[in-house]
């Protein structure tokens, strides 16, 4: 997450860079794509995983959809990339949660190409109502300031959802998010699992005056917990620890602050964002869990929450209700007596604001 | 063949179970290579100490400021030198897709290539922003590999205080739902910026998304600063064959309980033909020989709830364009902001029509690059300075459709009301 200020790489050779932007998509568009831009008329969905567009010119595709681990090497896209030359015209496309799709415009094709999907394992699904791939962050791969992994959560919550993302049993789309810190770069989503930090950073004095801009390091901070101070006689930063919230916000400017912690630095879990319109306007997502362990390599607390949530949703909710629809209909005094979650006071708001989320009326369900 | 693995007892853990691994990648690509050894080890020592130890740094390519993701190994021995020597270095590069994530094949198998010879083979398709991420070169590397992703005719995305890499939704190419074309928007906004792409100067991020109908299949509204988002004047059409087709398959209980109990402001009704009302702004059709379902398009919100349950049956209308919302963004600092309506309605069909979006997108960047503090958002910048004022900025009139209510509290001085009452007479009389 830090900016770049960068000097060229060292010998480099002197070519200068064509700034050529955004590349023009339609050399990459399946040539009935191309051919019926702009012109499509509806879709429907033959089987979970399959789409089938129908132009208003008469033409139809049929799009099939697979899963993918989306850090891929590159033996994984070449093998892609002999199944859609093999039987997709040598044209795919990328959805936002990494899923593959492959289109054809002979239906006769679908079926064996679904086939070859699955042989290389590749799962065909994350269509219309099921439980699509969970998109994610970098985590301990590459990010700098991780409190977790998301590959390998995502890997191991898409193992136990296997089945969810083959069929379309659940009441409406599921889509899932994971974040390795507090900013979410796994974005909003029906259910997210981003890391709560619970101790204030263990700040390294030795490192603060070299390392960090100190009034950066102090605006950054929500809750006005951090002052310069001198520790042992070197410029540094100190941090209130009654007011701090533990968000991790100073860690990115200044790394001496060091928040992640493996014990303590756990698991969150939140429900109910949407970002379509559809019915209700969106909505923002709200903590319902927290306190899980950062349990690598395979984070089985954070499953099983996730999957109990999914399961109360799966048997309570009506046609068409995404979580958030769902949770409205029943309350949220429900929502934890079903899944048996406790309702704790930290889910009580108390950040800016917080009163609009207080229910102000005698609404309630007896 | 590679120098031997270290001993991966935690991520062989993640190599089991039916989901496609990443791990099993990894582990094809150290075969061949001592760099993906490194990796290997250098991410079990993570899952064994439940800690990232990656840092940043300063890595770039010749010309640009940006685009590259820096990251230098904190994995250090006694002596200082790093444990992993061959991972000592694992910078990213960032690359901006074409709009809608297409590809044909020789494009990725040349992405393969490049990849193979310059980096470490791990490509993510796509990171957040929706980069294409190459993950994993040496500083030296960085460059060569940048050079020829480049000659293809490919070009870095953002990072730090910069225009951001963009997306855009499969919209026109494949979605019966799309309301304008949303990859020549893509790129006629992005490709003004790429200056403030590849040079961050400005106070923070500044991200641009693209969905060509509400139902926002790019989660604009939470996670851009400026969303475009498709959306129609006119009303919903109807295809009376497919709604027949529709009800025989689901009957009149779905009707009632998935579309119309389920449209936010009622404007669905279902009614005797005979009874349908037929003035301009009502969209029907018939369900079977005797009754047909009616909208009242005055009254409907382009939620786009019935057009996803009754898809064909009930679709889109064609004067279309987008509604733009400005300042979304996730929790730090101030804590999650939705975008809200700052143009209700802009028409984009010609090709006038997507200057203008662009000309707004022009005068967004200045307005926030002269005024947002450092490290503030868009929206952030918005909730300090008032709506109003930002408007003013960028030169765009209030309009009722930008609140959810008209204010609450009594804490504004009017005196100047019958001013403002004037000058929207007279825009209404020039108009």
């Amino acid at each position: 997450m830090n900016a770049q200020v960068t000097t060229p790489a060292p010998a480099a050779p002197l070519r200068k860079a064509i700034e050529c932007g955004v590349p023009d998509n339609k050399p990459h568009l399946h040539p009935t794509l191309l051919k019926n831009y702009g012109n499509w008329k509806y879709h429907d969905r033959p089987r979970p995983g399959v789409l089938h567009h129908v132009s208003h010119s008469g033409d139809e595709i049929w799009t099939v959809r697979a899963g993918t681990q989306r850090q891929m090497d590159v033996y994984t896209i070449r093998t892609l990339c002999d199944i859609a030359d093999k039987f997709a015209e040598g044209f795919v496309r990328f959805t936002i949660r990494s899923n593959i799709e492959f289109m054809v415009a002979d239906p006769k094709k679908v079926d064996p190409m679904i086939v070859e999907l699955e042989k290389n394992g590749f799962p065909v699904g994350g269509t219309g109502n099921s439980v699509s791939m969970v998109s994610h962050t970098q985590g301990w791969l590459h990010c700098d300031i991780p409190g977790t992994d998301a590959s390998g959560v995502v890997k191991s919550m898409m193992d136990e959802l296997y089945n969810e993302f083959k069929t379309e049993e659940m009441p409406n789309r599921v889509h899932m998010s994971t974040s390795c810190c507090e900013i979410n770069c796994g974005g909003q989503a029906d259910i997210a699992i981003i890391i709560q930090h619970t101790k204030p950073p263990k700040i390294n004095h030795d490192m603060v005056a070299n390392v960090c801009e100190r009034p950066t390091v102090v605006a950054r901070c929500p809750v006005a917990a951090i002052r310069p101070a001198l520790v042992n006689g070197k410029p540094s930063l100190e941090v209130d620890e009654k007011k701090c919230i533990c968000c991790g916000a100073c860690y990115p400017p200044c790394p001496p602050m060091q928040i992640n912690d493996p014990e303590h630095s756990k698991l969150a879990i939140w429900v109910g964002g949407k970002n379509s319109n559809a019915r209700g306007k969106p909505t923002f997502m709200k903590m319902v869990a927290s306190g899980l362990p950062n349990n690598a390599p395979r984070w089985p607390e954070v499953n099983a929450a996730v999957g109990n949530i999914l399961r109360t949703y799966k048997a309570d909710a009506r046609p068409w209700e995404r979580l958030s629809d769902w949770i409205d209909r029943i309350g949220w005094p429900r929502f934890f007596e079903k899944t048996g979650l406790p309702f704790t006071k930290y889910l009580i708001d108390d950040w800016r604001g917080s009163r609009a989320n207080l229910n102000a009326s005698t609404h309630i369900r007896f | 063949m590679a120098k031997p693995m270290h001993p991966t007892p935690n991520l062989d853990q993640l190599e089991s179970g039916p989901w496609p691994s990443f791990v099993t990648g990894l582990k094809r690509l150290a075969k061949d290579k001592d760099y993906v050894v490194d990796i290997l080890g250098h991410l079990e020592h993570s899952y064994q100490t439940r800690k990232g130890y990656w840092k940043g740094g300063t890595v770039g390519v010749r010309g640009y400021g940006g685009g590259i993701i820096p990251r230098f190994t904190e994995i250090k021995d006694d002596k200082g030198q790093p444990v992993f020597k061959d991972a000592a270095e694992f910078h990213t590069i960032r690359v901006m897709p074409p709009p809608g994530m297409h590809y044909n094949t020789a494009t990725l198998r040349q992405f393969c290539d490049i990849w193979e010879k310059h980096g470490s083979g791990l490509i993510a398709l796509h990171g957040q922003s929706g980069d294409i991420m190459f993950q994993g070169a040496t500083t030296e590397n960085v460059q060569k590999a940048f050079d020829e992703i480049n000659d293809m005719g490919f070009d870095l995305g953002g990072a730090g205080p910069a225009v951001r890499t963009s997306m855009s939704c499969v919209g026109a190419s494949r979605c019966e739902q799309s309301c304008y074309d949303e990859a020549k928007a893509h790129r006629e906004v992005l490709n003004t910026f790429l200056d403030d792409i590849h040079r961050p100067a400005l106070p923070y991020k500044f991200k641009f998304k693209f969905s060509g109908c509400p139902n926002d299949c790019m989660n604009s509204i939470q996670r851009s600063d400026m969303a475009v988002i498709g959306t129609w004047r006119d009303n919903i059409r109807t295809d009376e064959a497919l709604a027949k087709k529709w009800f025989a398959k689901h009957g009149m209980n779905e009707l009632v309980n998935d579309v119309v109990a389920r449209c936010p402001t009622k404007a669905i009704q279902i009614k005797e033909i005979k009874d349908v009302r037929k003035a301009d702004h009502f969209s029907s059709v018939a369900l079977n020989d005797s009754q047909a379902l009616e909208i009242d398009n005055k009254d409907c919100v382009r939620c786009m709830h019935c057009i996803n349950v009754m898809t064909g049956a009930l679709a889109t209308g064609t004067d279309k364009g987008a509604t733009i919302l400005m300042g979304g963004k996730r929790t730090l600092k101030i804590g999650d902001l939705m975008g809200t309506v700052v143009v209700p309605f802009m028409p984009l069909q010609t090709d006038e029509d997507y200057e203008k979006l662009v000309e707004l997108g022009q005068k967004t960047i200045d307005f926030f690059a002269e005024n947002a503090l450092e490290h503030e958002r868009t929206g952030e910048m918005i909730e300090r300075i008032g709506l109003v004022n930002f408007l003013e900025g960028i030169e765009v009139d209030i309009d009722a459709n930008m609140v959810s209510t008209p204010r609450m509290n009594p804490y504004v001085n009017t005196a100047g009301w019958d001013e403002e009452v004037a000058k929207i007479a007279a825009k209404k009389a020039a108009a």
